[in-house]
């Protein structure tokens, strides 16, 4: 198991963005949770309101040593988008040599030189694994665990079998479709 | 629940959690946010917890309810946001002047009129400064945190009970979304005392074989109303002397001294570890009860800075309190946004380097 609290610098503050239904909410949520019971400070911030299938929906996440300061996360250490718009939208907000985590199968590759790009067909992936276009937040979790050696499989998975475990079985082929991606 | 264990909550759910395990047995709220959270968690732990919720038809609906209830002794609740606060004004009152404690949690929105539903500050005025008609108070609490909001809630009812008030929790819409652990943990002494059930020998309980009660707020006998504000302002000087209270950073040296309160308090507090890493020595203030507002906080021998910044998620109203509070002795610098936006880290940090 990836000891979670030795690989991380004093924070890590994470966007996801994508549209409604993509599972972004959840994503950041598991992230938080994740965090929380490997010991650290966390705070998970959703944009509420308008978020309805289709529409928008983002959510800020910070991992800390120390007790955060805003939830609100002005310059990102690691930018997750699952859409093209959401790109647009907060790449501005990713710090210099932030990672950006990107989906390919629904948004372009954009010309950056100062961030560690990394796109991956999360959708694509989520059906052809999964089974369902709904799991491409579990591949886009998977390849970030991956990317930053933080958070284990099996940690992931606890949480999820306790909030819901009707739907681990798709989860964990998500889950290690994501990982297999980064590899 | 284990009371070591932590918990990945809302804001909104810390605060009816809070409540539920201080005691409160009622809640009526009308849906809106973003509190939304706060109304759903009590619909399925209330009844749970043997106690009462209801959704009811409107804001106004919802605190005559909680008028009643309380007026009944029992520990009772409503929520909303900033235009269903200002609905519930003539309760609130009528809460304060019939002297009956409840709990009134308004998770501010951006303002004025139907506004957005984007965390602002925009209700200090309305909420430390009466807001309903009539001269009277009521207690203000403004958490910060998740652990706070959770923590805060055991304070509120039991000083609304000691005195005999409406307490508000002054919250905003990020403090009210915002996911952080907390723990379920009841205060030693609340929970020795038992004081969920304080005695409330004014409260309608049935007069069998005693004299009957009487709650109103209607006195229409020359010199009785004139009696009744004067008892309710020694109230007051009490809790202006015994129930201010704040949390000081860093202030005994600091040349800079930040003040804020709520999720602006949490921005602030990053501000000053950032300023203190430049060497530039900054210190925070935040006003955990807004009414009674802690002037001691702002005395020389506590901050002796003569520079302060004031932020909020406004455009400068407890600015006005932190003005009075040092009477002129220190230059008072103001940074402030609202309608849905907020002073960011990186601009207050800005604002704070130029002083």
């Amino acid at each position: 198991m990836v000891k979670s609290a030795k690989i991380l610098g004093q924070d890590e503050k994470i966007i996801a963005a994508g549209s409604g239904g993509q599972g972004i909410m959840l994503l950041g949520k598991l992230l938080a949770e994740a965090g929380m019971r490997a010991g650290l400070r966390v705070t998970w911030l959703p944009s509420y309101g308008a978020e309805v299938r289709g529409g928008t929906a983002n959510c800020m996440v910070v991992i800390s040593k120390s007790k955060p300061g805003s939830p609100y996360v002005e310059k990102a250490d690691t930018l997750i988008v699952m859409n093209q718009p959401s790109l647009g939208r907060f790449l501005p907000r990713l710090k210099q040599g932030g990672l950006l985590l990107y989906n390919s199968s629904l948004a372009k590759a954009p010309v950056q030189t100062a961030i560690d790009v990394r796109g991956y067909p999360f959708t694509e992936t989520a059906a052809a694994a999964a089974g369902s276009l709904k799991a491409a937040n579990m591949v886009a979790l998977g390849a970030y665990i991956a990317v930053k050696k933080m958070f284990s499989v099996e940690e992931i998975l606890e949480i999820i079998k306790e909030q819901k475990r009707d739907l681990l079985e798709m989860n964990r082929k998500a889950l290690l479709a994501g990982i297999a991606l980064v590899r | 629940m284990n009371k070591e264990k932590k918990i990945l909550l809302s804001g909104n759910e810390a605060i009816a959690e809070g409540a539920i395990q201080a005691g409160c047995r009622f809640y009526a709220g009308y849906p809106i946010t973003p509190q939304n959270e706060l109304t759903a968690y009590m619909a399925r732990r209330m009844p749970e917890a043997g106690g009462v919720f209801i959704q009811a038809e409107s804001e106004i609906a919802a605190i005559n309810m909680v008028m009643g209830a309380a007026a009944s002794g029992i520990r009772a609740m409503t929520s909303s946001s900033s235009p269903g606060i200002s609905l519930k004004q003539e309760g609130i009152s009528y809460l304060a002047g019939a002297e009956l404690p409840a709990v009134i949690v308004n998770m501010m929105r951006g303002g004025p009129g139907l506004g957005n539903i984007l965390p602002s500050q925009s209700d200090y005025f309305q909420a430390t400064k009466g807001g309903g008609h009539g001269d009277y108070h009521c207690l203000v609490l403004a958490p910060s945190r998740v652990q706070e909001s959770f923590d805060t809630m055991f304070s509120a009812f039991s000083l609304a009970d000691k005195y005999r008030v409406p307490a508000i929790i002054l919250g905003d819409g990020m403090l009210g979304q915002v996911m952080e652990p907390f723990s379920v943990r009841v205060p030693a002494a609340f929970a020795a005392k038992k004081a969920a059930n304080v005695s409330k020998p004014w409260a309608l309980t049935g007069c069998a074989g005693r004299e009957p009660n009487v709650v109103k707020s209607f006195y229409l006998r020359d010199g009785d109303l004139e009696d009744f504000n004067l008892r309710l302002q020694k109230k007051y000087a009490v809790m202006l002397k015994k129930e201010a209270r704040y949390e000081g950073t860093m202030l005994k040296d600091a040349d800079l001294v930040l003040v804020a309160y709520g999720t602006m308090a949490r921005i602030c507090s990053a501000v000053v570890r950032r300023l203190r890493k430049e060497g530039k020595k900054a210190g925070l203030i935040r006003p955990v009860t807004l009414w009674p507002f802690p002037v001691q906080a702002f005395l020389p021998k506590t901050s002796p800075a003569r520079n302060f910044l004031v932020a909020e998620m406004s455009y400068g109203q407890m600015l006005e309190d932190v003005k009075l509070a040092l009477d002129g002795r220190a230059q008072v610098n103001f940074i402030g946004r609202a309608g849905g936006g907020f002073p960011l880290e990186e601009v207050i940090a800005a604002e704070a380097r130029k002083l």
